[in-house]
């Protein structure tokens, strides 16, 4: 069993916790909030599990040795706390864009966390289109001119912090996926859509080519064997429709429906971040037996 | 009477009528004579704004640094705008050009519900010089409440003004008139005012914005604008003349500059087709119209029916992703009932 600590109370951090409950090989120690009256805070007390609100000094100072802390405050705040869990030698998989950590997309370089000890979960849409744009790039190569990504969520399921800092989310996505693909030139686009019942997340990833003399349906072949990788992790992912070539573009759409483990549903877009977060939390405890 | 601020959208709702295919020339020859006729505003760039030019809502002619230093160069007491959409385009990569070249007013646009992600963009704006106006766009979406609230919100972050554009052309004049006035009443900042045509009834809906207090129109030349188009410039101009409002614009200048327009980046005057009524009445964002045009073509289907399944969705703008999968389920649709009839 890993031992980890959930730091940060809010909606990431309990749908997390609500994840590692399910888990054969994670155990949660400790949660740590700001408030103790706060909604996460009771929800994990309730479940009987220890809380704080001491902040980062509540995990250094806990006795019960936590291999692995998962950090969902903010940005600002994960940069402080990677200075003090460095020191105290405790693993981090951070769930905010302060970038510091070493990128990881579970279909790819899950190995890469049994090395790194700050481990960077990129964005929701880095996690739901890196996947699948590392495929197309193995098969297509050179053909590749061009990549775009264009995320719709529902506009519930982005928080403050999102909102304020959408550039944020739209930058380290296209510089992670410049990053996995080898594909200097991309753009991505982050829509939110406030449309009741809320819609579930929807990817929609192009790539625009040289000429559209492709095999189309070995491509696809390939992109479901990816695609069923994720749902070991994220039942709810799935390709919209099959991949389409219109003109010189490939069109790829993916859906994102939630586990509706803490967080509802719709909000697809949480739940890939969290559930690659756990995928890689379990790996690295598979790597420790 | 109050002044008028006509707010000219030509080269920027107008490059969605030619797939943002404008070019610097016609950017050039367009504002001399703007300026000329003394038109207070003009806004320049790719249909969708700043950094928008992509694969989703189509790839521009030229760069935004293209359209508004050829711009820039020409105007002198007519005002540069830009439109920007958070989510399209980053402050880094495309704000900060366009500060740098020089454009004077910047609108911060956002789905009507979602004022609270420009907050950023606006304070960026303001501290670097220009001023800057709020845009609610699809606001027939949302009641007069929920606008005034995301109102307020960019009231709150500064905005001089912000107005309320009817995206999809869906407005009757009722409408208008109860939205304008209330946020008229109820803001301390000017209030704008931005039709489709859709449904006919752009001028009528703009002069009932007038009334009703909003002091800055958009408007385009021929009404050059994405789908059926915005409201008729000179038009608009006219009828404003014959209702004595101050507006400082010549109108046998801008007749001038329609028919240079003409004659030379106006492939088509917009009209009010088929699926231009359709897309006003089920409230589909204008600037689809010619995506959806091409997409139909390849999946070979109606197009009003991509339009009613859009509708159905509650699709916003940006989300033109969504045509190609309304074009699949409407061909899987037509299918399933074509077996059955067998």
């Amino acid at each position: 069993m890993l031992n980890v600590a959930i730091l940060g109370s809010g909606n990431i951090g309990i749908d997390l916790l609500c994840k590692v409950i399910k888990s054969k090989t994670l155990s949660c120690k400790l949660v740590v909030g700001r408030n103790l009256k706060s909604n996460g805070l009771v929800f994990a007390r309730k479940k009987g599990f220890n809380v704080s609100s001491k902040g980062i000094d509540a995990i250094i100072e806990s006795k019960e040795n936590i291999d692995l802390v998962f950090d969902a405050t903010s940005a600002k705040d994960h940069i402080a706390h990677w200075a003090i869990l460095k020191k105290n030698n405790i693993s981090v998989i951070d769930m905010t864009p302060s970038k510091i950590g070493c990128p990881i997309v579970p279909t790819i370089n899950l190995d890469d966390a049994l090395v790194n000890k700050n481990i960077n979960m990129i964005s929701c849409g880095g996690q739901s289109s890196i996947p699948l744009i590392y495929t197309v790039r193995k098969i297509l190569g050179n053909h590749i001119q061009y990549i775009e990504l264009v995320s719709s969520i529902a506009s519930i399921s982005a928080g403050p912090a999102t909102r304020i800092n959408i550039d944020e989310y739209v930058t380290n996505t296209a510089s992670a996926i410049k990053e996995f693909s080898g594909n200097k030139v991309n753009k991505v686009i982050l829509i939110l859509n406030p449309a009741e019942p809320p819609i579930n997340m929807q990817t929609t990833l192009s790539f625009l080519l040289k000429d559209n003399n492709i095999n189309l349906d070995s491509l696809t072949r390939n992109l479901h064997i990816t695609v069923d990788r994720i749902k070991e992790y994220l039942p709810g992912y799935d390709l919209a429709f099959e991949p389409k070539i219109i003109e010189k573009r490939l069109v790829i759409m993916i859906k994102i429906v939630g586990n509706g483990d803490y967080l509802p549903k719709f909000s697809g877009n949480l739940d890939i971040i969290n559930a690659s977060a756990i995928k890689v939390a379990e790996h690295i405890a598979s790597s420790k037996i | 009477m109050k002044k008028i601020i006509i707010h000219d959208t030509t080269l920027r709702d107008g490059n969605h009528a030619i797939s943002h295919q404008l070019s610097a020339n016609s950017i050039e020859k367009y504002c001399k004579i703007a300026e000329k006729a003394g038109i207070p505003v003009i806004e320049v760039g790719h249909g969708n704004g700043l950094g928008a030019s992509s694969l989703q809502v189509g790839f521009s002619k030229c760069t935004d640094k293209k359209m508004l230093t050829i711009a820039r160069k020409v105007l002198n007491k007519t005002k540069l705008a830009v439109h920007v959409m958070p989510g399209f385009a980053t402050i880094k990569d495309d704000l900060t050009k366009a500060i740098d070249i020089g454009v004077d007013i910047v609108r911060v646009g956002t789905h009507c519900t979602e004022a609270n992600i420009s907050k950023n963009f606006i304070e960026f704006s303001k501290k670097n010089g220009p001023k800057v106006y709020g845009a609610l766009m699809m606001s027939h979406m949302v009641d007069k409440k929920e606008l005034l609230k995301q109102a307020k919100i960019f009231q709150e972050y500064g905005a001089s003004g912000v107005s309320i554009f009817d995206s999809a052309g869906n407005y009757i004049t009722e409408d208008v008139k109860s939205r304008v006035s209330y946020l008229v009443k109820n803001l301390s900042i000017d209030v704008g005012f931005h039709a489709h045509n859709n449904l006919g009834l752009a001028i009528a809906n703009s002069i009932t914005a007038i009334e009703s207090g909003a002091t800055i129109i958009d408007s385009s030349i021929k009404g050059f604008g994405a789908g059926a188009g915005n409201a008729q410039l000179e038009v608009l101009v006219a009828v404003l003349q014959r209702m004595k409002y101050q507006t400082g614009i010549d109108l046998y200048s801008v007749l001038d500059a329609s028919e240079l327009a003409m004659n030379n980046f106006i492939e088509q005057s917009p009209s009010i087709n088929s699926s231009a009524v359709i897309s006003g009445l089920t409230g589909v964002f204008s600037g689809f119209n010619k995506h959806i045009e091409k997409v139909a073509k390849v999946y070979d289907v109606d197009s009003r029916k991509i339009y009613a399944y859009l509708g159905k969705e509650k699709v916003i703008g940006g989300q033109e992703d969504k045509i190609v999968e309304a074009a699949n389920w409407v061909k899987n649709n037509e299918k399933s009932t074509k077996t059955k009839t067998k």
